[in-house]
């Protein structure tokens, strides 16, 4: 008996291992009834194997979704294969990814109803060459977040395009060891947005013509909060003018028009060698969170933020939020390229290593409202922190793009 | 020892023969099994229509079902063999490896019988749940798995005698795991035992003759469109019944912060002054999924009135308003006092 069950022990283990077979290639084609054909390819996918999308635009009428650990999904390029939602019926976004070790790429996915593609609770996910676009460019009718990583632990975005979001274009949210890089963000209300996350680098990417260029956020009454350790760096952020488009309500709908990087409610930040011009309100904004909250673990000020050694072109000439043109008057006609709102007083202030101006607003009480700026020059003093480490991924997600 | 097995074995085939009547092993195998049946009728829980399930299975119906289009559901318990489920203490049912959840959509026709349009089964393996979705054939003699899901043209007439035609959505398998999902597990979510309602003693009976049930008492949460009920309870057992299998800290909403499977009440995660995060255009302008006194203002109203896919709440099975939920949430908005 015993003998017996140890033998069927043994076969299970070794069933176990040699199941699944060989990885096998799905290819899926544009077509008739394409919605139905690749959502079934998505689902009977198994663990190691590629959906291969043709050539051709397929027209979807509902939102697709992906539930299988280590699955592949990719076109043939971003302008070659395209997943067209504009009649799209039901489902809060495009794509739907719930599963680990996904790999998404050289594929396009045009003006989905919601969000364009969403990844939630799909660690070590790769994003690869991907294009996200609603194509009447900026309207507030058009979806919130291109490509939105969410509760995620080891997430790649590299070489995407996001055009158009009504939020953000590259939204990673409540999630752990993040790089961004490689990417586009144009005409979206926020470029690239890492908001309630650990651990991130940003670099090597453009953001242009958005309301604001990179952000990086912490919200209240949120599951993961405490936004910390966050390295945005070799960005070219120019030119984030686009008046803001997102629905009101929205955290984004606040964010001034022409702010090229923005920090808000986040500790240990370091913003060094982008290139920054053109930014009508600030290059480079650092502020807290001045909303009425009732989370007691909620931290709304910026703390130990610092930035070194960015190029500052022209910005601040055209300020877009309550009482800016009155500083702005103020001090002679424009705000300096860097400002800090003051909040929290001079134990908070970051540290500017960057050869350009920089103000606080001198709004110490984050309750106070920009109307009562007392805007002083951020005298150089402080030390410069220590360089925090460069975000490494597991091999097997930078094999992947290679 | 290896005799004894046997016996067992032969005493558990006489057992299972003896039960031929409630239970087959054609069924049991094609639940428990690897595959995934193409035709409802590999489980036999049908006898050749929609609108004659076997005999043995068991039927039971929800005090606060979800609300799905206005579709009438018919619910059903298969338990193989002689296999018991278990109520565990805060009423939640386990049910034994082999046990089916058999549930039917579809609308009354003008004959008055039920129009059966889909039946979507939840299978436990010993792998745990697996969902399938099974569309009937237009000659209502079988129904066909359909795991990328399906869209139907539907008319029907609401309770308030409104015409409507719309585009009726059998969900994909995936979806099916988008709202039973509990820390990405997928889960039964109905069955609840004080929340189970039986149209009959002898269906109650079947139920309870195949249970086992915790010593402490269990009480029913206030039917939603009670009107002897409290608003606030009302409120709750609505939002618990259409919102809370994902917004749920476990769920697929987790990453919301709003979550209606805790307290209801002035707090953040409850809505109230709460702000939107990721919800884009569905904030419609408005500052706060509940706004207090003001639901004309609340982000919670305007999604479950608007039908856009990039707004509406709930993201599934909503091609129509569920008027009489919005009108009970607009009423509980409406009474709650605001801060300071």
């Amino acid at each position: 008996m015993r003998e017996h069950l140890k033998f069927v022990a043994a076969a299970s283990v070794l069933a176990a291992s040699m199941s699944p077979l060989a990885a096998k290639t799905i290819n899926v084609e544009a077509g008739e009834n394409a919605q139905e054909r690749l959502q079934e390819a998505l689902i009977l996918a198994e663990p190691g194997d590629t959906v291969a999308l043709g050539k051709g635009r397929f027209k979807l009428t509902d939102g697709l979704s992906l539930d299988v650990d280590r699955v592949t999904v990719k076109g043939e390029g971003v302008t070659s294969t395209i997943l067209d939602f504009s009649g799209q019926l039901g489902s809060g976004e495009g794509l739907l990814v719930t599963s680990d070790d996904v790999v998404l790429r050289e594929f396009a996915v045009e003006n989905t109803k919601g969000d364009g593609i969403k990844s939630k609770g799909a660690d070590r996910i790769v994003y690869h060459r991907l294009r996200v676009e609603w194509t009447v460019g900026p309207k507030a009718t058009n979806g919130a977040y291109g490509v939105y990583p969410v509760e995620s632990s080891d997430v790649l975005v590299d070489s995407v395009m996001v055009r158009g979001a009504s939020d953000a274009g590259i939204y990673v949210g409540q999630s752990k060891n993040i790089i961004v890089r490689n990417s586009l963000a144009i005409e979206n209300v926020a470029g690239i947005e890492i908001e309630n996350s650990f651990d991130a680098d940003v670099y090597d990417n453009i953001t242009t013509k958005n309301t604001g260029g990179i952000l990086v956020f912490d919200l209240p009454d949120l599951p993961q909060k405490g936004g910390h350790n966050i390295r945005v760096f070799e960005n070219i952020v120019i030119d984030n003018m686009t008046p803001n488009f997102a629905p009101e309500g929205n955290i984004v709908a606040s964010v001034p028009a022409g702010t090229g990087v923005m920090v808000m409610a986040n500790r240990d930040v370091q913003i060094f060698d982008n290139v920054l011009g053109e930014n009508g309100t600030s290059n480079i904004m650092i502020v807290g969170y001045r909303e009425k909250t009732d989370d007691k673990e909620f931290q709304p000020l910026s703390r130990n933020i610092a930035m070194w050694d960015n190029q500052h072109m022209r910005a601040g000439w055209a300020p877009d939020f309550p009482g800016g043109k009155e500083i702005a008057a103020a001090l002679g006609g424009k705000l300096p390229p860097i400002f800090w709102d003051g909040a929290g007083g001079a134990d908070y202030a970051p540290y500017v290593g960057d050869n350009a101006p920089a103000i606080s607003l001198g709004l110490t009480d984050i309750a106070a409202s920009p109307a009562d700026a007392r805007p002083s020059q951020i005298m150089p003093g402080q030390e410069m922190p220590a360089k925090l480490p460069a975000i490494t991924l597991p091999e097997s997600m930078e094999a992947v793009v290679r | 020892m290896r005799l004894l097995l046997v016996a067992a074995a032969a005493f558990f085939c006489l057992s299972a023969a003896l039960s031929a009547s409630v239970t087959s092993p054609a069924t049991d195998e094609a639940i428990t099994g690897s595959t995934m049946p193409r035709t409802l009728s590999a489980f036999g829980f049908f006898d050749g229509s929609a609108n004659k399930p076997a005999g043995h299975l068991i039927r039971y119906s929800l005090r606060n079902p979800l609300f799905s289009d206005y579709a009438e559901k018919e619910r059903f318990i298969y338990l193989p063999g002689k296999a018991r489920m278990r109520v565990d203490p805060s009423g939640q049912v386990d049910f034994p490896v082999g046990t089916a959840l058999i549930k039917s959509f579809g609308y009354p026709s003008a004959a008055g019988k039920l129009d059966i349009l889909e039946t979507r089964v939840l299978l436990r393996r010993e792998t745990g749940w697996l969902a399938l979705p099974y569309v009937w054939r237009e000659d209502g003699s079988d129904a066909d798995l359909k795991v990328g899901g399906k869209r139907l043209a539907v008319s029907f007439d609401t309770p308030r005698g409104k015409r409507l035609e719309i585009s009726y959505a059998v969900p994909n398998k995936n979806q099916c795991k988008q709202c039973h999902s509990r820390d990405d597990k997928l889960v039964p979510l109905g069955p609840i035992w004080q929340e189970m309602v039986f149209e009959s003693k002898a269906e109650r009976d079947a139920f309870e003759e195949r249970a086992s049930f915790p010593r402490n008492g269990l009480f029913p949460s206030a039917k939603w469109d009670d009107a002897a009920a409290s608003l606030s309870d009302r409120a709750a057992s609505y939002l618990y019944a259409n919102c809370a299998h994902c917004h749920s800290r476990r769920g697929s909403a987790s990453n919301s912060g709003l979550f209606y499977d805790e307290a209801l009440g002035n707090y953040a995660h409850s809505g109230y002054l709460k702000r939107p995060v990721a919800a884009g255009r569905g904030s419609a302008g408005h500052e706060f999924v509940v706004d207090p006194g003001r639901p004309e203002k609340s982000i919670l109203i305007s999604r479950m009135k608007s039908l856009d896919p990039g707004i509406a709440m709930p993201e599934l099975g909503r091609a129509t308003v569920h008027e009489e939920g919005v009108e009970l949430l607009e009423a509980w908005i409406s009474q709650i006092s605001a801060r300071d």
